[in-house]
This record gives structure tokens, sequence and C-alpha cells, in this order.
């Protein structure tokens, strides 16, 4: 094990500021557009576009957490199931007579309480990797929203709802403004503040951390925490776009929160990547998916193409192809 | 002192299986009956052969996510086969299977060993494009029971020397298993890349070519498996197994597979299979929902791995003062 020099502040310097993965995924998205465009006349207009942004937006919500859980090193593989029982239970509250917005913040309340104890079995825990543990408790999570609806669906929300998934502020989606709203804070959170950089630290090295007086466990449990109330978020859009709720919903969203990522730059061993990469790569894959819907690729072949994306975007700056010296953080 | 534990703990999870066999005999009289034990272990063969590929897998400090989909490539792929050309011969049936699983094996065993690829973002990344591969193959359709000839689904139902061929298998699967890991080299650096890495590359093992071989034993398990599983229900479909994963790591933390790596025993994972096949059989049988089997099978995968780190910590603990002593 070689030790890994983290400097105070990169020099700035053109090939550092060229070189960024960040311009990477802008040059995709371009060539994504382009591509598109190309292929179908309906992709560039603007009433589409927008409503495919609100269709891809809801999984970007846990995107923003993901990258602060990566970036420690652990893995969350339960979000997924989280979305599901928090959107189950509202779903199944409010057809048993709760009021929507007392429903809403049960919602809220129950994936945080589900991020929480992910990250209390984690720090307690410390044989376990975060693998298991939240494999496990995807496992439960999505289980318990089975024992609630069985194979019902719940809905029949009031019209006020909708208002979430469907409706727009001016001309821009509601969704997108939340979504903007969240990404400014996290982002300030992972760059500007000392928690941030302790997340760094972590990613890094979680022992040499805790020496330096670093409340690892403290900033582990409120990373978690975090991801469960940001998947409960996800839940109140995507149950209101969708209209209702059933136990199956959001299957394979931690796949995808989990490619937007790593394809975002930030590393499965820790400690590097940037907020906006993250960002970024959510646009990608929204847009990606939107234009291969236009030209009628099969969602199975989409499950392929995300599969091998994921892949690649692990792989390819391991095999040194494109490594660029500022993708330190 | 830890072959104590194992010893323990596999007397605790037998005494375990016996009481809930009684419990449940008790409450439904037609739980052991022999044509219902039948079933149930002729549903364990099929969990316990993947337990094993997935024992090795874990006992690397990997974890393999994808052999669900696996499984359901390979099953999918012999069924065209077969429906193909009925003249296929059942073992022709089994090779394509058990190749195709090799080879999905084997790019993820690259992917980890070689790439460096996490091997839950590797085989989850997998899991989708094996997945999205089956219901391409198919066209998204499904080979249904009047397309396969008989002699393909005999594979299942068919039996050698008055054992059902899938427990003729199983025992088969685990003899060579257990010679391969107890009295091979090969096998014995499977535990020696798991316990301890570095010491393992100082030792002269490479790990990346233990790393991917075991994935490729996985992968050419959960083929056959495929194989056995489509001969058994009939029927292969896009979705088949999936899931199925999650069951076949509760197996073996169930069993005593140690998910920081280096420990596992075949007859714990023996034990932990036919644990999970009994408690997926008993509980329709005591009137417990079809949607409890999720939520008792993750408490279960919790509960299994709490305890074992609560053993070690109890272990070091011992060993600790033993030293001071």
């Amino acid at each position: 094990m070689e030790p890994r020099v983290i400097p105070n502040k990169q020099e700035w310097s053109w090939r550092g500021f060229v070189l960024q993965w960040e311009w990477l995924l802008v040059v995709l998205i371009l060539i994504v557009f382009a591509l598109n465009a190309s292929l179908s006349e309906f992709f560039l207009d603007y009433g589409n576009l927008r409503d495919a942004t609100m269709g891809f937006l809801d999984k970007a919500f846990i995107v923003l957490p993901m990258v602060f859980i990566i970036l420690m090193g652990d893995i969350d593989i339960s979000v997924a199931s989280i979305v599901a029982l928090s959107s189950v239970t509202m779903a199944d509250l409010y057809s048993h007579g709760m009021p929507m917005e007392w429903a809403m913040m049960v919602c809220l309340a129950v994936g945080t309480a589900c991020g929480w104890i992910n990250g209390m079995l984690i720090v307690k825990f410390k044989e376990l990797s975060s693998v298991i543990v939240t494999l496990a408790t995807m496992i439960i999570y999505r289980g318990i929203a089975y024992i609630l609806l069985e194979d019902q669906a719940a809905g029949k929300f009031p019209k006020w709802f909708k208002f979430l998934g469907w409706d727009y502020v001016g001309n821009i989606p509601f969704i997108l403004l939340v979504f903007a709203v969240f990404a400014v804070a996290f982002g300030w959170l992972l760059h500007k503040t000392a928690f941030g950089r302790k997340v760094y630290a972590i990613g890094n090295n979680a022992t040499a951390s805790r020496y330096s007086g670093v409340e690892v466990d403290r900033i582990k449990v409120v990373v978690f925490t975090l991801a469960g109330f940001m998947s409960a978020v996800t839940a109140l859009f995507l149950t209101a776009r969708m209209g209702s709720s059933r136990p199956n919903i959001a299957t394979g969203y931690e796949l995808e929160v989990i490619a937007m990522v790593v394809l975002g730059g930030v590393s499965t061993a820790g400690g590097k990547g940037r907020m906006i990469g993250a960002i970024l790569a959510v646009f990608l894959i929204g847009y990606l998916r939107y234009g291969l819907g236009l030209i009628n690729v099969s969602a199975q072949s989409l499950l392929i193409i995300l599969g091998l994306l994921l892949i690649f975007a692990v792989a390819i700056p391991r095999l040194k192809l494109l490594r660029s010296p500022v993708r330190k953080a | 002192m830890s072959a104590k534990i194992a010893k323990f703990r596999e007397l605790g999870l037998l005494v375990f299986i016996v009481l809930m066999s009684v419990g449940v005999q008790l409450r439904n009289p037609s739980f052991l009956t022999w044509e219902n034990i039948n079933d149930m272990i002729t549903n364990t063969a099929i969990l316990s052969i993947l337990a094993v590929g997935m024992m090795l897998v874990i006992v690397t400090r990997g974890i393999d996510l994808s052999i669900g989909a696996t499984l359901a490539l390979s099953g999918m792929t012999a069924a065209l086969a077969v429906s193909h050309s009925p003249g296929l011969s059942p073992l022709a049936a089994i090779g394509i299977g058990t190749g195709i699983g090799l080879v999905c094996g084997m790019a993820l065993g690259v992917l980890v060993a070689w790439v460096n690829i996490l091997p839950i973002i590797a085989t989850l990344g997998m899991m989708n494009v094996f997945r999205g591969l089956t219901f391409e193959s198919s066209g998204g359709k499904w080979v249904s029971a009047h397309q396969m000839p008989d002699s393909f689904k005999n594979i299942a139902t068919g039996s050698l020397l008055g054992i059902n061929n899938l427990i003729a298998i199983a025992i088969l699967v685990y003899a060579v298993a257990y010679y391969f890991v107890s009295h091979t080299r090969t096998g014995r650096r499977i535990y020696a890349v798991g316990s301890n890495p570095e010491s393992a590359a100082v030792s002269g093992i490479h790990s990346a070519r233990i790393l991917w071989l075991v994935y490729t034993i996985m992968g050419g398990l959960s083929g056959l498996a495929g194989v056995l599983w489509v001969s058994k229900f009939a029927s292969a479909q896009g979705d088949t197994a999936s899931g199925y994963e999650l069951s076949v790591i509760a197996a073996c933390v169930l069993g005593g597979v140690s998910i920081a790596g280096g420990v596992g025993k075949i007859s714990g994972i023996v034990l932990g299979s036919v644990l999970l096949g009994i408690l997926n059989n008993a509980l329709p049988m005591i009137d417990v929902s079809a949607f409890w089997q999720m939520f008792i099978q993750g408490a279960i995968i919790l509960i299994a791995v709490l305890i074992n780190a609560l053993v070690k910590r109890g272990i070091d603990r011992n060993n600790l003062m033993r030293r001071k002593i």
C-alpha cells in the first residue's frame, strides 16, 4: 500500500483544467444530444425535453447522498427498497384515512428512519461491510412493503398531490426546481463545509481520520440517514407521478443511482470525485435513456446498456486510459 | 477454538432444523410426508449447488449478485436449444447451459480479478447485462413445457440408482467441492487469498488467478443450476430466478460463511441450504402469507451476519484474555 498524498490546493493548470472528467461528461451529453437529434426529429422539442427531464429526475435525489456514501468507500444498495417502503407506507396510511399532509410527513420519517438504521448497523458492526448490511436491509425493507400492501396498489391521492410529479412553475418543472435546490445544498455541504472535507478524509483513510479526531461514526450515520431521507423524497415524487404505489416500485433504482455516481467520476475506492460530475451523469444517463426510448430501443436492451455503462464507468479510470491529475477532488 | 465454534454452530443449526420440523409437523401433519420431504430436498438441491459457488466467492471477500441472471440466461439458452432440436441429448443440454454459465463467470472474473472492479459493482452491472440478454435471446417469450422434449424434463424428474437426479448431482457437486477446497493446493489458496490477501501475495499466490477461477466456478455452477431449474419447473422465462441470489447468500451466511472472507465450510452451507429450503416449504404450510417470505429471508440474513460478528468478537476477546494471562 503506497500512501496517497493529497495536496492542500491543486495548482491550476490548463492541462489539468481541460483534462477534468467532468468535461468528458459534458462532451458525452453533447454527443447524446446530437445523435438523438439526428435520429429523431422530436428529441429537441422543448416540451418533450422538459417532460423527459421530469421523468428521470426522481431518482436523481438519491444520487446526491450516494456521492457521499461512495466517497467514503461505502455503498448503499437498499435505497430502492427505502423508496418502496416509504411510498407504500404513505399510500397505505392515506387510504386508511390519514390526511395527505401527515402521510407525506410519515413517508419522509420512514425513509429517514430506514437510513438511520443502515447507518447505525454499519457503525456498530464494523466487521460487516456496508454491502452485506444494506443487502440485508434491502430485502427487509421491501419485505415490509410487501407485507403492508401484498400485491395490491394503493392510490387515489388528492389532486394537489400530483402537483409534485406533473406541474410547472412558470415553464420549469417543479421537480427540477426542487432538485436544483437540493443539488446546491448537497454540493455546498460536500465542497464548502468541514463536514464535506471530513467525508473525503474518511474515504481516503478512515483509520487515520479517526486518529486525527474526525468523528467517523457520527458522519457515517448522518450520511446514511441523509440517503434514507432523500430516498423518501424520491418516493414522494415518484408516487405523485405514478398516481399510485405498489411494493415493487423503484425496482433497480439502486443500480441506476450507483451507475450515475460512478459515471460521474466518483471512485468506488473512496475519496475521489465531485458532486458536479454525478449531477452531469444524471442528465447524461437520463437523456440517453430518453433518446433510446424515442427510437424504440426495448427496455431489456436498455438494461444491457445500463449495465455495460456501469462497468465501463468503473473500468475506464482503472485501465488508466484517462487518468487526469485533477480527479482527486 | 474456532473449530469448536464451527461445530457448535452446526449443531445449533441441526437442532434448530429438527425443532422447526417438529413444530411445523404439529401444526400441519402433511409436512413430514415422504412426498413433501422429497419435494423439499429436490428444491434444496439447486439452492445448495449455487451455495457451493457462492461460498467460494464470499471466502475471497467477494459477493456475486449476478447468479440469478446467469442462471436464467443459461437455462433459457438450454431450453431454446432443446426446443429447436428436440433430439438433443439431455447431457448436451446440460453442457450448453454450463458452458454459457462458465462464459458469464469468466467475463465477470476478468472484471473483478484484472480490471479490479469491486465485486458488488461488477456483479450488479453484469446482472443487468445477463438479464437483458435473457429477454433478448427469447424475444421476451417463455419457453414452456410443451416445447420441451420429455428427455429434457426427465433431467430433473428421473433418477440415478434410485436417487433423484437433482439430489445425485448436488451430492456429486458437494463431493467434488469438498475434495477441491480441503485437499487440493488451489482450493487452499482460495482460503489464503480470502483470509489475508497481502500475505497470500507475499507467499507467491497469484490472487488474480484465484479470483478469476472462483467467479468462473460460480458461473459454471449457475449454468448447471439453470438447466436443472428449467428442467424442474418445465418453463424458462425472462425473469426466472430473479432475486434468487439473495436466498443463496442467505444460505451461505446461515451456514457460517464469513462475509469478512477466509471462513466457510461445505458442511455448514449444506445445513444452511437445508434450513432455508425447509423454511420456504414450511411457511406456506403453517399459513404464513407468501408476502412474509421476503421479510423473513432478509431478517435471517441480518440476524445470521450479526450473530457471526458477535461470535467473532467473543473469540477475539477470549484470545486476547488468554494472551494476557
